[in-house]
């Protein structure tokens, strides 16, 4: 399964680039694609992930690296 | 500029007066009171990279760039170099100014390149026209498409005649007509008259759902350069601030020389220390480079394939649909003593009640009507072509079968493709030769990729052996296999695999029907998009919206262009890094130096990779 999310206030390429990774290392997650240029957060986690649940690791995550930074979630 | 971009330049400007004013005062070197006041535009500028410096570390962020320029200004400050520590941070700041401004339009800029998205479709509701979001219209539903707004969905024109935009799609410049009965396609501008159309797919389903999808997933598939920029950038840091403390703490151990001074020394390699400049210009390169190309209408599902098609070595081309229009078209006319108006008449009026694909090409070469009163009878014999009566002549239209039948004997014709041979009450009157038409630009196509460097081009075909090799000669391609299944077309590339050199890499062109498996077996599969062929778009990795091949060119420019400007940037702010570095360890280079290496190579960096986005073909 794949889901896409807006970023907002996403400005910098090298933290996109370190949250990308610190996504990559969590278990759940198989891809996960930062991309600075189109302000979008691409994550692809096996069927029957609880996307809610992995998304607040996410948020989390990506508060440490960039905090500035705010993903939404629909 | 945004809220915050305009904060920062305020802070920016009142921190550049108090820094001058801070200089000119008749302060004593060193001393306190002059610490304070360059403390004050350092605190103005600075106070957020701090803050974020401290905040960071809690979060475990040790080399961020915030921390690296916080060490070095407050490292520059306890070695009493106010000015140097205030003046660095004030640059830093003009420097990731310009740098936020410079990537926001960019982005911006690209990002316009590829805005087809609809933002309402009219609905008629009680006789009066009601804007509604595109997504909630449903398949069968009736829309209004006025002047100058974009077609919302993929449809059907009910009513109304109008010019309709397409370049937004396929790049082509020339308006095309619509009338009743044509299908329209989501993402064109209608231009001059007020269409309604019924809605033939919903939203998500539509051309240009399907295309943004594209577009903006192909950042998703990193080219190689960005991988290694991901992995460099990983190593960079680190290993930059191990060496600025070494530096710092080893010769002075050594030789028992200046601390202040290696540390001074020490501190302008914390300033060089971040990769942006190459993290950001290479994969906007990429992103460039496809946003340009998608304008003119080629589509490319990843930065990857960039560099795979700029290294094309072998493509193999199908033949119908993509070198050929895919459509029956008379091409020869040859008649057996009588004229060729003549032969062609006859044949027209033979075949006018047929509904055969090449009746249609008789009937369209004719060009006129027919009048059905000259007409008594006409008898289909199927598997062999028509018999009528014409004039109260007996004319016989078919294959060479027929002819047999009647006992008429034919002229042989050595010309590729099939033949309708006509005879008059028994006697033979010619034939004409119906083939699948080359595109016009297929021939151009061809020598346009050998002019840049493609060392074989090959056409695989079911065709028979003599259509193949008349479309080889034309075309000027240096191999052709005939009479192909479509499992004997994935051999055949899979040969061709074996043959190329390591480098090189291999193309397949096809018009996405029947060849799927041939377009993901090659190293870069391009389909004709044909306008809304899903099953081209979903195969392969490059679309030519227009089923134009010349455009295979354009796209190898783009790509070669693209990487061209990716390594430029690669090796620009790598160089002026390692020789600033090395400067600085000489004691050369001021921390003035080391911020240009940083944000000023950025801002240049960046500046190139715009040039991505314009690139043209070169002739």
């Amino acid at each position: 399964m794949k889901k896409v999310f807006k970023l907002i206030d996403l400005d910098c390429a090298n933290c996109a680039a370190k949250m990308e990774n610190a996504i990559k290392d969590l278990p759940e997650v198989e891809d996960a694609v930062v991309s600075f240029m189109t302000q979008k957060m691409t994550i692809k986690a096996p069927d029957g992930t609880d996307f809610d649940e992995l998304m607040k690791k996410v948020v989390k995550l990506c508060k440490k690296v960039e905090p500035d930074c705010e993903i939404v979630l629909k | 500029m945004s809220k915050k971009q305009k904060n920062i330049l305020i802070r920016i400007i009142s921190a550049g007066i108090l820094l001058i004013i801070a200089a000119l005062l008749p302060l004593e070197e060193k001393s306190l009171l002059r610490l304070a006041a360059f403390l004050v535009p350092y605190g103005i500028i600075g106070w957020d990279v701090l803050w974020k410096a401290i905040r960071n570390i809690k979060n475990g962020q040790v080399f961020d760039e915030n921390f690296l320029m916080a060490v070095a200004t407050v490292g520059a400050l306890a070695v009493k170099e106010y000015p140097e520590a205030t003046a660095v941070m004030l640059f830093y700041q003009i420097g990731e100014l310009f740098q936020s401004v410079a990537v926001g339009k960019s982005r911006k800029n690209i990002a316009s390149l590829m805005d087809i998205r609809p933002d309402h479709a009219n609905i008629e509701v009680d006789g009066k026209l009601v804007e509604a979001d595109p997504e909630e219209i449903e398949q069968g539903q009736l829309i209004v498409v006025k002047p100058g707004e974009r077609i919302p969905l993929d449809g059907i024109v009910t009513d109304g005649t109008s010019s309709v935009d397409t370049s937004a799609l396929t790049g082509e410049s020339v308006p095309r007509t619509v009338r009743v009965g044509d299908s329209v396609i989501s993402g064109c501008i209608n231009q001059s008259g007020v269409l309604k159309v019924e809605v033939t797919k919903e939203y998500e389903d539509s051309t240009v759902a399907k295309i943004l999808d594209l577009v903006e997933n192909s950042a998703s598939k990193k080219a190689k350069a960005e991988n290694f920029i991901t992995k460099f950038a990983k190593y960079y840091t680190p290993a930059v601030v191990i060496s600025a403390l070494l530096l710092a703490l080893i010769p002075p151990l050594v030789t028992g020389g200046n601390w202040a001074m290696w540390i001074h020394r020490a501190l302008i390699f914390l300033v060089i220390s971040c990769p942006c400049a190459l993290v950001i210009s290479v994969p906007l390169s990429f992103f460039g480079g496809i946003g340009g190309a998608s304008k003119k209408g080629i589509l490319i599902k990843g930065g990857n394939f960039l560099e795979v098609l700029a290294n094309a070595e072998i493509i193999v081309f199908d033949k119908t649909g993509t070198l050929t229009k895919g459509v029956f078209e008379v091409d020869e006319i040859h008649p057996h003593g009588i004229d060729e108006d003549k032969l062609l008449e006859l044949a027209a009026y033979a075949e006018s009640y047929s509904d055969h694909p090449i009746a249609h090409s008789i009937s369209s070469k004719y060009g006129r009507e027919t009048d059905r009163n000259r007409i008594s009878s006409n008898e289909e014999i199927s598997g062999h072509g028509i018999k009528a009566v014409i004039d109260d002549h007996e004319i016989c239209a078919g294959n060479s079968k027929l002819m047999d039948k009647m006992g008429v004997e034919i002229v042989h014709c050595d010309k590729a493709g099939t033949m309708v041979h006509i005879s008059d009450n028994g006697q033979y009157s010619g034939h004409i030769v119906i083939a699948d038409k080359v595109k016009e630009s297929a021939q151009s196509a061809i020598k346009r990729l050998k002019a840049r460097g493609v060392k074989q081009t090959v056409m695989l075909t079911g065709d028979s052996s003599s259509a193949a090799d008349a479309a080889m000669k034309e075309l000027g391609l240096d191999k052709a296999y005939s009479e192909l299944l479509p499992a004997d077309k994935v051999e055949k590339v899979e040969q061709l695999l074996e043959e190329k050199s390591p480098k090189g890499s291999l193309v397949f062109v096809g018009d996405g029907i029947n060849d799927a498996p041939v377009l993901s077996r090659a190293d870069v599969g391009i389909a004709m998009g044909s306008l809304g062929s899903d099953a081209a778009i979903e195969a392969a990795d490059i679309v030519l919206m227009d089923d134009d091949p010349e455009k295979i060119a354009l796209a190898m420019d783009i790509s070669k262009g693209t990487l061209k400007i990716v390594y430029q940037n690669i090796i620009f702010a790598l160089g002026v890094k390692f020789i600033v570095l090395l400067l600085g360890a000489l004691g050369i280079a001021n921390m003035w130096l080391a911020v240009f290496a940083d944000v000023g190579v950025s801002v240049i960096a960046i500046l190139n990779a715009m040039r991505a986005m314009r690139i043209k073909e070169k002739n």
